[in-house]
């Protein structure tokens, strides 16, 4: 119980010390039992303070160290290995989360932060009274990743993750692969077309051994953890036999009479029941949409390959990690908003791709010819009343890419933005440099007073008060308005809550830290990716998949991972083998032993979870968990009392 | 901005650290206020919350004791819940004989992405034990 110990209460820049006085803390803590040394510091995470601690650990041969500072989600691993660091083992080291639980939860009261604060280093400090030396338990870790999406970000975190010599399943949900990016044409800065890309993606992803795909397939369920997810997979059946003569299906898809809003080309077109999105998709096979198809039959007289008798499958996978890439979708306006279903000219920025990739030679919309058009920025986006207030990035530069295609593809097209300030940042600017040498006109409006479409004698109209001329009143008569929306979550996210994945504010899956632990969550060995976590163009996509890939990696790479060594402890004195312990442990992990003076309960270490449900049966109360003992559990309550 | 001066009742959490500690996390991140007189142990599972904590929570000066259950979300099993909720009904027997009013412990199911449900839950019991005490 004499520990010499060592405190540190972090200001975190301010996110701790704008509400919580930390000098108020470090002296209200620093003549606390057994604390040798209590020191506030800018950041306890940066390199110089870790530095220091070691010194201080090592010189003062401290027995226990507390840093107060932000959740342990985010450095209770930083703290344990500043520890070992100092020659000190790592479980001497206890956290106290001062920051989520009280600066930024009680940011409304100074003086109860600073109260609470104090409460919760005090707790962490009657803690570290008793924590002990531990060695870590070691589990088998299986060399496996699922990746879920089968997009960019998908196809390139699993050839990544392939590289590294893993076995990894690719699980999409659609009919094919390539995601959002199949969908666009030429991309900035190569003028690869998306579907090249995809192709170029997909043939290195198939020749790969150690790559599985799985297309029309959704996880079910999942069960395990960290090392060991067992995932079971639902793949809906193509209804189209695997090898097939591309040919006399095209001769089916013909004849089938049913005709549905084409999600590929987001509604400004059609397709049939019976399709493909464009020749060549990968996988090259067609689908029958099942739930739009009306069975009559037309498709599978002309065409032997169509089997409707195919049955959905369910499929179990054993993965170490689970990699989520599931992408986004596009903002989809309200009506009214900006004449968004109001005038029938009016579209959303993915629409007009698609209608500049379909278009040959003059760029038409419901049989009229296109020569003014006009994009309205920010649409779903840094929204003052909505929900959106996040910027999405990608959608600047992909409006300004569109137009300049759309004026390099047609004739006479004349390009009218009405933004609320160009954030074409980095190599982008080129683009917007570019747009502007040829002639594109902008304007520019503040929040408070956007633009407004209106409709005059058949004419669509939009009218902007132009703060880049003195708030002159300008108009522009268009012949197209393009909203240019930005990227919002998937609408259906339910295998985000499969997973039980937080949302963050923006109800985008949310990582630990954007700098210092990105691409994790806080479920252990499931990592984020891609536009699933935040709006990103293409190229961030990509290298947050690299990332992920890298992150997962670790987790599956040696075949083993370190578990705590947090598990039931049985006091053989105590024990009187009532064997309500035993019916406790889920993991059958309790057992009767029996010496010459009486039978007692055993744990056996290596399936012990550490999970406690045996504590609170034990009618003479002969059992505690590691690191949550009755001394530790106690001594904290009467510390926070 | 909050009532500074305004009485809150101390209520101790035992919360999970893999399932209503990310929850109790994100309320702060999200800025969402709760009683600053709420303080969390962090535990493994909801179902190895020893009933002497709890007593030797009331008798240390805590007016509620809040168990944030992992629910169906346990990682250590299925029978948390009702494990969790044999050990709400006991202690609330030997509440009764400590002549402790057994509304002082509660018990929800708070999910790592319950951060309103958790914020809801910690004003709602603050109100109730603050009407307990005729306040």
């Amino acid at each position: 119980m004499n520990k010499k110990l060592g405190v540190y209460i972090c200001h975190c820049g301010g996110n701790i010390s704008d509400y919580v006085d930390v000098e108020k803390v470090r002296l209200s803590v620093e003549n606390e039992e057994g604390v040798f040394i209590a020191k506030t510091t800018m950041f306890a995470c940066g390199d110089s303070n870790q530095k220091e601690m070691v010194e201080d650990i090592k010189n003062n041969h401290l027995d226990g160290v507390v840093v107060a500072s932000c959740s342990p989600k985010l450095h209770l691993l930083t703290f344990r290995a500043v520890t070992e660091r100092g020659e000190l083992n790592k479980y001497n080291y206890i956290h106290a989360n001062i920051r989520e639980q009280a600066s930024w939860a009680h940011s409304d009261d100074k003086a109860r932060a600073t109260e609470k604060a104090i409460h919760i280093v005090k707790a962490a400090i009657a803690k570290v009274r008793y924590a002990e030396s531990l060695v870590p338990i070691k589990i088998k870790s299986i060399k496996s990743v699922a990746v879920i999406g089968g997009g960019v970000a998908g196809m390139k975190a699993a050839i990544e993750l392939s590289n590294l010599g893993c076995q990894v399943y690719i699980i999409e949900r659609e009919y094919f692969v390539g995601g959002r990016v199949s969908q666009w044409d030429a991309l900035f800065t190569t003028n690869e077309t998306g579907k090249e890309l995809v192709t170029r993606l997909y043939n290195d992803l198939v020749k790969r051994r150690n790559i599985t795909i799985y297309t029309s397939t959704e996880v079910i369920s999942c069960s395990g953890n960290i090392g060991d997810f067992k995932l079971k997979i639902k793949t809906t059946p193509r209804y189209i036999k695997e090898k097939c003569n591309l040919g006399e299906l095209q001769n089916a898809i013909d004849a089938c009479p049913v005709e549905v809003p084409d999600d590929f080309n987001f509604h400004i077109t059609s397709r049939k029941a019976i399709y493909h999105n464009f020749p060549g998709e990968y996988p090259q096979s067609p689908v029958i949409d099942i739930k739009n198809c009306t069975r009559c039959g037309a498709c599978e007289k002309i065409c032997e390959n169509v089997d409707f008798s195919q049955k959905e499958e369910i499929t179990d996978i054993n993965v170490g990690s689970v990699l989520m890439a599931t992408g986004f979708d596009p903002y989809t306006p309200a009506d009214g908003e900006f004449g968004y279903n109001s005038f029938d000219n009016v579209v959303t920025l993915p629409q007009f791709k698609r209608m500049i990739d379909l278009s040959d030679e003059k760029l038409t919309f419901k049989g009229r010819e296109i020569k003014n058009i006009a994009y309205i920025y920010c649409v779903g986006s840094r929204q003052v009343e909505g929900e959106n207030k996040y910027c999405s990035r990608y959608c600047c530069t992909s409006a300004i890419h569109a137009a300049i295609n759309a004026k390099k593809k047609f004739r006479n097209i004349y390009n009218f933005h009405f933004t609320r300030g160009i954030r074409t940042y980095g190599k982008q600017e080129v683009l917007y440099d570019e747009s502007s040498r040829m002639g594109d006109i902008y304007l520019q409006s503040y929040e408070n007073d956007p633009p407004v479409v209106t409709g005059m004698n058949d004419k669509t109209v939009v009218r902007i008060n132009d703060i880049l001329t003195g708030k002159r009143e300008m108009e522009v008569e268009a012949d197209l308005v393009v909203l240019i929306t930005g990227m919002v979550p998937r609408k259906d996210n339910s295998v985000g809550s499969l997973f039980k994945l937080p949302k963050g504010r923006d109800r985008f899956f949310n990582e630990i830290h954007m700098k210092l632990r990105p691409v994790e969550t806080v479920i252990d060995g499931i990592t984020i990716s891609g536009a699933c976590q935040g709006p990103k163009n293409i190229m961030e996509a990509v290298n947050s998949a690299l990332s992920a890939a890298t992150k997962s990696y670790s987790y599956v790479s040696k075949g083993e991972l370190e578990l705590e060594p947090i598990i039931a402890r049985i006091d053989k004195n105590l024990c009187t083998w009532c064997n309500a312990c035993s019916q406790a442990c889920p993991f059958d992990a309790v057992k009767m032993e029996e010496d010459k003076t009486k039978v007692f309960a055993v744990i056996n270490s290596s399936v012990c979870k550490g999970c406690g449900m045996c504590l609170p049966v034990c009618p003479t109360d002969a059992i505690n968990l590691i690191a949550y003992s009755n001394s530790e559990i106690e001594s904290m309550i009467d510390a926070l009392a | 901005m909050a009532d500074t001066g305004k009485k809150n009742a101390r209520i101790l959490v035992f919360s999970t650290e893999k399932i209503s500690d990310p929850a109790i996390d994100m309320a702060g991140l999200l800025k969402l206020h709760y009683p600053p007189t709420v303080y969390a142990i962090s535990i493994p599972c909801s179902s190895g919350v020893k009933p002497k904590w709890i007593l030797h929570a009331f008798e240390k000066g805590f007016d509620g004791v809040f168990i944030a259950a992992d629910g169906s979300d346990c990682p250590y099993g299925e029978s948390c819940t009702e494990k969790t909720g044999k050990i709400v009904s006991s202690t609330h027997e030997l509440m009764k004989q400590k002549n402790i009013e057994p509304a002082r412990l509660r018990m929800a199911a708070i999910c790592s992405v319950c951060s309103e449900a958790f914020v809801r839950q910690m004003k709602s019991f603050n109100e109730n034990l603050l009407k307990m005490q005729g306040i």
